[in-house]
């Protein structure tokens, strides 16, 4: 664990910039995913959670029981036509899912033994246009990978970013390993940053960790940047504000560096392959290690496979700390490159709140004492360790939150929905995820992320 | 079935009704709730808001030992003629079971008090309002009995307990929400609402009140009330240290206030710039008034003379300074909230502090009132200083454009 108080920005050279983090919290777990690479056996069936995809409304272009090839569109967005989203695999399509006010939950597709691609076609990146990218990103459902701030959602394929973003280095807890997983994959991220760069007037910056050897390491069209420094120093957003925050009125995209491989096997194919290498962590895996599959995928095929420790756990598509909960039978998230499994913590603990602490992680030292062994890896459950409460103690939050903004009152703007406060506090250049720390440690258990989140959409609604 | 099952069992039955609060409060102090995360990050760290002020509780714990040993090490000093001035920390002339005794009996009915009707308001609330009850009265109702005069009657305090979580706090709703510390709001309504109770020479030694007048009287009176009168003081720099003086029950030990501090400072509870701030603003004031007097413009007929003449750094350790600057001044809620408004915050709290304790000499506790006041523009303060990051991003725009 790693807490500090400034942070340094480096200017070598104009382009490039070092970026050191001082304030943050590296939270260190225990079940760390070893760097072994197994194939996960086939899944059964695929599944796509339209909630993946924040505020788009899906209309679905097939009816229960209709073939589909990998690639073809399963829905499209309501409000933009173009915008598809493909199956990751071939296959029926059993089932459209439904909850309540008949909001569509998840799509699930019964997979063939052998995947049947559909066929785009190559794209030359030395003579291709950015109209040509685009609509191939669109129709071969790689648009959902390109996410835009303000607002944290997919890219408004009408407008143009002043930068592009990708974060190559991993900070989140038990995160995966870029180094590991896109080893090799060189030549699809070098396709995949050449198109991006063509939709950009400005820079893609691509941000690796400071020692370790990178696939981004020699890749042209990008500029390079590295960082240093606990967590979120891999959050992109975390790099936004280091490098180019985002003003009022200007626009960057961001993109997954596990995602710049479909989308540069794509361009260098023609297919689209949902093919992702993923890590299984947490300290309820028995054997965690990294696992190829595809997006989508039920978890229990390599959940099961690498076995568990105890019954009673939640499994997380993501990391703990901005992960969706999905069941143990559940399916891979469309942007996530990782599975998490800890134990459930849904039990009491007598005299909790008063008795020393050795077993869980504090910022404090309340009679807590993680800040005696920095090193040490933990076994934490879910419990929320404390009831909600009002907003009490200040000062704490900056101490894990790099970024130039007030967390606190931006929080408190957004819950208050005061636009102009929260327009004035930063609110265009963050996203939920940059207020996962400062959620972790809050001591009156305010659900920071959903705050944020709410605010953001609560602007787009009314200034749009 | 365990107590914990019977517990779990019982909290179900209750879910939803009315008095659920009232028995999810009892039942979190003896275990931590099952309660397992929603939304967002899907693990936590360790401190709630039990934890946090349980651990500014036991900062303030040897403050109030030490105030039982002195409440009766005070009148004993002036009664009992076997008993002679302590000398040094572990004078046994202090730290001896007759003090104890009488300070003992004194201070409990006090916190018994304290607790007791602050706890029974606060439970009220929150069953008619149906929230949790929330922590922020455990550090209160331990703070208003080291705050008060040793003989307060004890009606006095019921009815100042009241009025304080209710009008301090719970019209404002609730912990988190309120704008004056709560503990100070009650010792401001004694202070305002029976000022001849709660100021002069009486109350703030055991026994002065009742046997005023009488040929067997005891002074009651404070360092401050003396140096308000410019009368000598009779006490040394290392008893006002110690804090083998009368005073509020808590707030005269200079040196375990110190000890506090430093607790919590290192477990990262209460906040080094407000202290060290407030201390500094302090400073800068006794030293202007030193100036003041050593620049000849004030002479001893001045019935400022005493308080403006006495050494600036003294003002540190004498009255209930030291403990507004580190018990009550912190308090998260009502304090500015960010941390460079804290340094402004806390420098204005000291500065302040000085200016009505040299000023005011029919009430010198100039403390209280800095804090009060400074709760009340806090959020101003906070407001220039979050502009200032606001105009950032706003220069950031117009260098783009420009």
């Amino acid at each position: 664990m790693w807490l500090g108080k400034k942070d340094k920005c480096n200017t070598h050279y104009p382009m490039s910039k070092d970026i050191k983090i001082k304030k943050g919290l590296d939270i260190r777990l225990k079940g760390e995913a070893d760097k072994t690479l197994s194939n996960a056996p086939r899944s059964r069936t695929f599944a796509i959670r339209p909630s993946d995809f924040h505020l788009i409304t899906p209309k679905v272009v097939l009816k229960e029981g209709e073939k589909l090839q990998a690639g073809d569109p399963v829905f499209y967005s309501r409000e933009n036509k173009d915008l598809k989203f493909v199956s990751p695999v071939s296959g029926t399509l059993t089932a459209i899912e439904r909850g309540a006010k008949r909001v569509i939950e998840r799509i699930v597709i019964e997979a063939d033994q052998q995947d049947a691609f559909k066929e785009f076609g190559k794209i030359d990146l030395s003579t291709a246009d950015a109209e040509t990218i685009k609509s191939r990103f669109l129709e071969a459902g790689c648009w959902p990978f390109i996410k835009q701030r303000p607002y944290d959602v997919i890219a408004d394929a009408e407008t143009k970013p002043k930068a592009i973003f990708v974060s190559g280095y991993a900070s989140a807890p038990l995160a995966a390993d870029y180094d590991f997983t896109l080893k090799g994959k060189e030549a699809e991220l070098q396709a995949a940053v050449t198109a991006l760069s063509k939709l950009t007037d400005g820079d893609v910056h691509v941000s690796i960790g400071s020692s370790g050897t990178s696939s981004f390491d020699t890749l042209k069209d990008i500029t390079l940047h590295k960082v240093s420094g606990p967590h979120p120093s891999g959050n992109v957003g975390t790099q936004i504000g280091k490098i180019n925050p985002v003003n009022k009125g200007e626009t960057v995209w961001t993109v997954s560096a596990q995602d710049l491989v479909i989308i540069g096997e794509l361009l260098l194919t023609g297919k689209f392959n949902a093919e992702r290498i993923i890590a299984l962590a947490g300290s309820s895996v028995k054997n965690p290690k990294y696992y190829r599959t595809k997006i989508g995928a039920e978890v229990s095929t390599f959940v099961y496979d690498s076995g568990l420790d105890e019954d009673n756990v939640r499994v997380i598509s993501g990391n703990v700390l901005t992960g969706e909960k999905i069941s143990p039978k559940g399916h891979l998230g469309y942007y996530d490159n990782m599975v998490t499994v800890i134990p459930e913590g849904d039990d009491y603990e007598f005299f909790g709140w008063n008795k020393p602490v050795f077993d869980k992680i504090s910022p404090s030292r309340a009679l807590t004492f993680s800040w005696l062994f920095p090193k040490k890896k933990y076994e934490l459950d879910t419990n929320t360790n404390g009831e909600h409460r009002a907003f009490v103690l200040t000062g704490n939050y900056e101490n894990v939150f790099p970024l130039d903004i007030y967390p606190l009152q931006i929080l408190k703007a957004c819950m208050v929905q005061d636009l102009d406060e929260m327009e004035a506090l930063g609110m265009y250049e963050v996203a939920p995820e940059d207020f996962a720390l400062t959620e972790f440690i809050c001591v009156s258990k305010q659900p920071h992320q959903q705050i944020i989140r709410n605010g953001l959409d609560q602007m787009i609604k009314e200034i749009g | 079935m365990g107590l914990k099952q019977k517990l779990h069992t019982l909290k179900e039955k209750y879910r939803g009704k009315k008095m659920a609060p009232a028995f999810n409060a009892l039942h979190t102090f003896l275990y931590l709730p099952n309660e397992t995360t929603h939304s967002g990050s899907h693990v936590r760290a360790a401190d709630d808001l039990k934890r946090t002020m349980n651990t500014v509780i036991m900062a303030l714990i040897p403050c109030l030992i030490f105030g039982m040993f002195n409440a009766g090490y005070q009148t004993n000093l002036q009664t009992d003629p076997e008993i002679t001035q302590a000398m040094g920390l572990f004078s046994g002339e202090f730290w001896n079971w007759s003090n104890f005794v009488i300070g003992f009996w004194k201070v409990l009915p006090l916190v018994i008090v304290s607790y007791g009707v602050g706890l029974a308001v606060e439970f009220l609330f929150a069953v008619i309002k149906g929230h949790e009850v929330e922590e922020g009265y455990l550090v209160t109702g331990m703070l208003v009995p080291l705050i008060v005069p040793i003989d307060i009657p004890l009606w006095m305090l019921v009815v100042a307990v009241i009025f304080g979580v209710v009008i301090g706090k719970e019209v404002f709703g609730g912990t988190g929400m309120n704008i004056l510390n709560p503990a100070l709001t009650i010792r401001a309504f004694l202070f305002f609402a029976y000022p001849t109770w709660m100021s002069g020479d009486k109350v703030w030694v055991h026994g002065a009140v009742e046997t005023a007048g009488k040929p067997d009287a005891i002074s009651g009176e404070t360092i401050l009330g003396s140096l308000a009168q410019n009368n000598e003081i009779g006490y040394s720099v290392m008893d006002m240290f110690l804090g083998f003086i009368p005073g509020s029950v808590g707030e005269t030990s200079t040196l375990l206030i110190l000890l506090g501090a430093l607790f919590l400072i290192y477990t990262k509870i209460g906040s080094w710039r407000i202290m060290l701030s407030t201390v500094l603003g302090a400073l800068a004031m006794g030293l202007i008034f030193n100036g003041v007097v050593s620049a000849g413009w004030i002479d001893s007929s001045s019935k400022f003379f005493g308080l403006m003449n006495t050494e600036f750094w003294h003002h540190l350790i004498i009255g209930g300074f030291a403990f507004g600057a580190v018990y009550m001044a912190t308090d998260p809620v009502t304090a500015s909230q960010t941390n460079k408004g804290k340094w402004i915050y806390g420098f204005l709290i000291g500065f302040i502090s000085i200016l009505i304790r040299v000023f005011n000499p029919a009430y010198p506790e100039g403390v209280m009132l800095a804090i009060l006041l400074m709760n009340v523009f806090a959020p101003t303060i906070d407001h220039y200083v979050v502009q200032g990051n606001v105009k950032k991003r706003m220069k950031r725009i117009k260098v783009k454009t420009a």
